[in-house]
């Protein structure tokens, strides 16, 4: 063997595992949010004066990010059958109207749920993990994932273990995400943080940064049971995690608030603060869903303001 | 797993800046086509019957002719003044200077979006920053000084505190409401009276406090308002019948009136220049210091006395802050100032866009790096795009001298105690910045920095209760809070 040959492999050896530990950053040492700051910074993009065609095409587009959500136990078939026939037909009247993105149910409805949206294009999210406090053992949570998945969910909303987050586990965490990810097979994960039960904005940053690391295709702040739902300061914080990660890996992660949007105004300042914060590759239903319920009315109320000039009372438009 | 190489990645902005017009009204507010002098509350014509343009820098459109006062009105307003502080003001109790004070304020709240109209049509600042800073700021400052005016003997105990007799008062161009703000509350709650002189080329929203004075049925003399150029100044300043100078302006000018007075009784706080240091260390929440830093340097197009204009980097985070930095100038709107959705304003005026541009072209020509933002910008009127230079010296004239735009240098420091002295290294010392997580490195350079203020986390943050003033260049004296009381008494 010649020497060149055998400095050639030390190099590469040298080289292998600094590649693996490059790839694990230490979630202890996420970077620092400023709560007066973030929060300042969001209510900032609330300044924004949106009119005329860029509040159409906002609401438009709002409509088409839509999670149109239903997550109660006493959910029945009837209902979700319901709910996706307003998913694909939001308000007829209204001629070309998008449909929402998605309708998202319990891994119970999945099946009914896919029959009843057929081949419109709307696709069916499936919470699981047991969904919504997660409290349970990895192997229900991967066989809840797994059932969703037999049923035809196209995307998994799972929930983290929080417990284990506050504990200062975040390698069970960081294999708890990547573990289901891998049972989801071509299914999107989208990984629920829960922030209202994180108690910072540092600990949003850090699980946001956890869960991209080990596979999410998505992150969600709230699984809508818990107080405070999403708010602007931590979805921003969590946008900025996203970014921070695309600039590093080149993948682009999608971002999801779930809780509390419920009019069409506010729904328009996320938006913006989405814009100018990862611009407009972003600003579509592949990267960007709004989890809620009772928003698509709302926005339906304000795009019929827009073409009759008139307000019509809330009974005009179908609940479900 | 990555599939790009990472400096081929870019986030796209273009959207993020094309919102559709979202102007706000200007028929909120009516500008007449003439003011005049207003002296022993009245609107009286200047003896000299000479009147100049003022023009809205963001059309180089005329709004307006502007009485110019010579040394015979400037003689007749401290005459007033004088008067009024001896017939009435002096003797009227503090609870009731207050009560005029406070009426004063609400009339300001109640007329705030026309104030915020006007501000920024003759100034050129974005609706928005009138809107939600300069004019409810301004109000705070009377509400707050009202608040003193009947508890001076608490704010300096054991100290019989006696009122000074007229304050000439002289303010600059980039915050004209809000300085005669700054200026003309504490002088009447401590029980002086005023003759105020706005910046000729942004007198409107001065004149339209005076109506308000008047509305207020303040005693007449109490408050007299004098428009016109350095030369009005200098007669104000140099009236021996003046007690107090309170300026707001350049060093140079601070300096000519430092002066004129010397050797005369006339107190005076001076307010100059600022060249401030803003710190970033690599424990920071690198976004919100990149906002602070954004907040700091482009508000109010950098026309600001304590504008963050020099920022310093820890090297292990410079490259993150940097992109950072050029990401979130791609999404500040440059433009229309009444649009609510507009970030940068109109330069004040011609001169002073031509005085940044001759520092962009020195920075080049010094061998610094210049970046601007792509926004588009429009043709007519006085703008500027965001700028920063990297590869900057301390030694650049770019990182020495107030530019007074929006324009920001950038260096690089390894050490606490390095950046320390190059932060003051320099002959001003208004304010300072410093962004870390660690509150014992906060504590340790607020010892150290020689400037007036320094916010630890955030930037350009003002309250009446706190006071504001310079080290060094950067004047002397201090506004603001109970420390800004004492400039207009004698404390005996």
């Amino acid at each position: 063997m010649s020497p060149t040959i055998v400095v050639n492999l030390a190099l590469t050896h040298l080289i292998m595992p600094q590649k693996i530990i490059s790839a694990q950053p230490d979630f202890s040492i996420s970077p620092r949010v400023d709560q007066v700051g973030i929060i300042e910074r969001a209510a900032r993009f609330t300044k924004r004066s949106i009119k005329n065609e860029t509040k159409l095409n906002g609401l438009l587009l709002t409509l088409n990010m839509i999670d149109l959500t239903t997550l109660e136990g006493k959910d029945s078939e009837g209902k979700v059958k319901q709910l996706c026939y307003k998913a694909i037909h939001l308000h007829d009247t209204y001629q070309g109207l998008p449909t929402v993105a998605a309708v998202c149910v319990y891994p119970s409805m999945v099946k009914t749920a896919k029959h009843a949206l057929g081949n419109s294009g709307v696709k069916v999210a499936s919470v699981s993990t047991a969904f919504p406090s997660g409290q349970s053992s990895r192997e229900v949570k991967l066989r809840d994932t797994k059932f969703a998945i037999d049923q035809g969910a196209d995307e998994i909303d799972m929930v983290i273990s929080r417990g284990r987050f506050l504990q200062g586990e975040y390698n069970f965490i960081y294999d708890e995400i990547a573990t289901i990810k891998e049972a989801c097979g071509d299914a999107r994960l989208k990984v629920i943080l829960e922030t209202g039960e994180l108690g910072t904005f540092d600990k949003v940053r850090k699980a946001s940064d956890i869960a991209m690391h080990a596979g999410a295709d998505f992150i969600k702040t709230s699984t809508g049971k818990i107080s405070p739902a999403a708010t602007m300061p931590v979805t921003l914080v969590m946008l900025e995690a996203i970014r921070d990660y695309y600039y590093k890996t080149g993948r682009m992660v999608g971002m999801k608030p779930a809780g509390g949007i419920s009019k069409s105004k506010l729904a328009l300042h996320y938006l913006v603060m989405l814009n100018e914060t990862l611009g407009e590759d972003w600003m579509n239903n592949q990267w960007f869903r709004f989890g809620a319920s009772s928003l698509a009315n709302d926005v339906l109320m304000q795009i019929m303001k827009a073409k009759t000039g008139i307000y019509q009372g809330k009974d005009y438009f179908a609940i479900d | 797993m990555a599939t790009k190489k990472n400096n081929t990645l870019k986030l796209k902005f273009e959207s993020a800046r094309s919102y559709a017009p979202a102007p706000e009204s200007r028929s909120a507010a009516t500008i007449n086509e003439r003011y005049e002098l207003f002296i022993n509350g009245k609107f009286d014509k200047p003896q000299g019957k000479k009147y100049f343009d003022s023009i809205n820098p963001a059309t180089e459109e005329k709004l307006s002719s502007i009485a110019e006062a010579g040394a015979a009105d400037v003689d007749r307003a401290v005459k007033a003044a004088r008067n009024a502080y001896d017939t009435t003001w002096k003797k009227m109790p503090g609870k009731e200077r207050g009560k005029y004070i406070f009426r004063i304020a609400r009339m300001m709240q109640e007329r705030a979006r026309e104030l915020a109209v006007v501000e920024t049509l003759d100034g050129g600042k974005p609706i928005r920053e009138s809107r939600d800073f300069d004019v409810p700021t301004a109000a705070n400052h009377f509400f707050y000084y009202a608040g003193w005016a009947d508890k001076l003997e608490y704010a300096f105990p054991a100290k019989k505190p006696q009122s000074l007799g007229v304050a000439g008062q002289i303010v600059p161009w980039n915050f004209p409401l809000l300085m005669a703000a700054w200026k003309i509350a504490p002088a009447l709650a401590t029980g002086n009276t005023v003759v105020l002189k706005p910046a000729e080329n942004t007198s409107l929203t001065a004149l339209r406090l005076a109506e308000i004075i008047q509305e207020a049925d303040l005693p007449p003399g109490v408050v007299n308002i004098i428009t016109g150029a350095g030369a009005t100044g200098a007669a104000l300043v140099n009236h021996p019948d003046v007690n107090k100078i309170a300026f707001t302006g350049s060093t140079e000018v601070g300096k000519i009136i430092a002066r004129s007075i010397a050797g005369t009784n006339k107190k005076a706080t001076l307010e100059l220049g600022g060249k401030a240091a803003n710190i970033i260390f690599d424990d920071a929440p690198l976004d919100q210091a990149v906002e602070g830093v954004v907040n700091g340097i482009f508000f109010n197009q950098g026309h600001v006395c304590c504008a963050g204009s020099r920022l310093y980097v820890q090297e292990s985070v410079y490259k993150e802050v940097l992109r950072k930095l050029k990401d979130r100038l791609e999404t500040l709107i440059v433009g229309d100032p009444m649009d609510k959705n507009t970030d940068i304003g109109a330069i004040n005026s011609k001169e002073q866009l031509n005085n940044i541009n001759k520092y962009l072209k020195i920075g080049q020509q010094e061998g610094a790096e210049m970046y601007q933002s792509s926004v588009p910008i429009p043709a007519k009127g006085f703008y500027c795009r965001p700028t920063i230079f990297t590869n900057v010296a301390q030694s650049s004239r770019i990182s020495q001298e107030e530019i007074f735009g929006p324009v920001l240098t950038i260096q690089t420091f390894r050490t606490e105690d390095e950046v320390i002295e190059k932060a003051n290294n320099s002959p001003y010392g208004l304010s300072a910045g410093v962004w870390t997580d660690k509150g014992s490195k906060i504590f340790n350079l607020t010892t150290k920095l020689r400037a007036g203020v320094v916010w630890a986390n955030t930037y350009n943050q003002f309250d009446p209760a706190s006071p504001f003033g310079g080290y060094k260049e950067s004047g002397y004296g201090r506004e603001g809070g109970l420390h800004g009381l004492a400039p207009y008494l004698n404390l005996s």
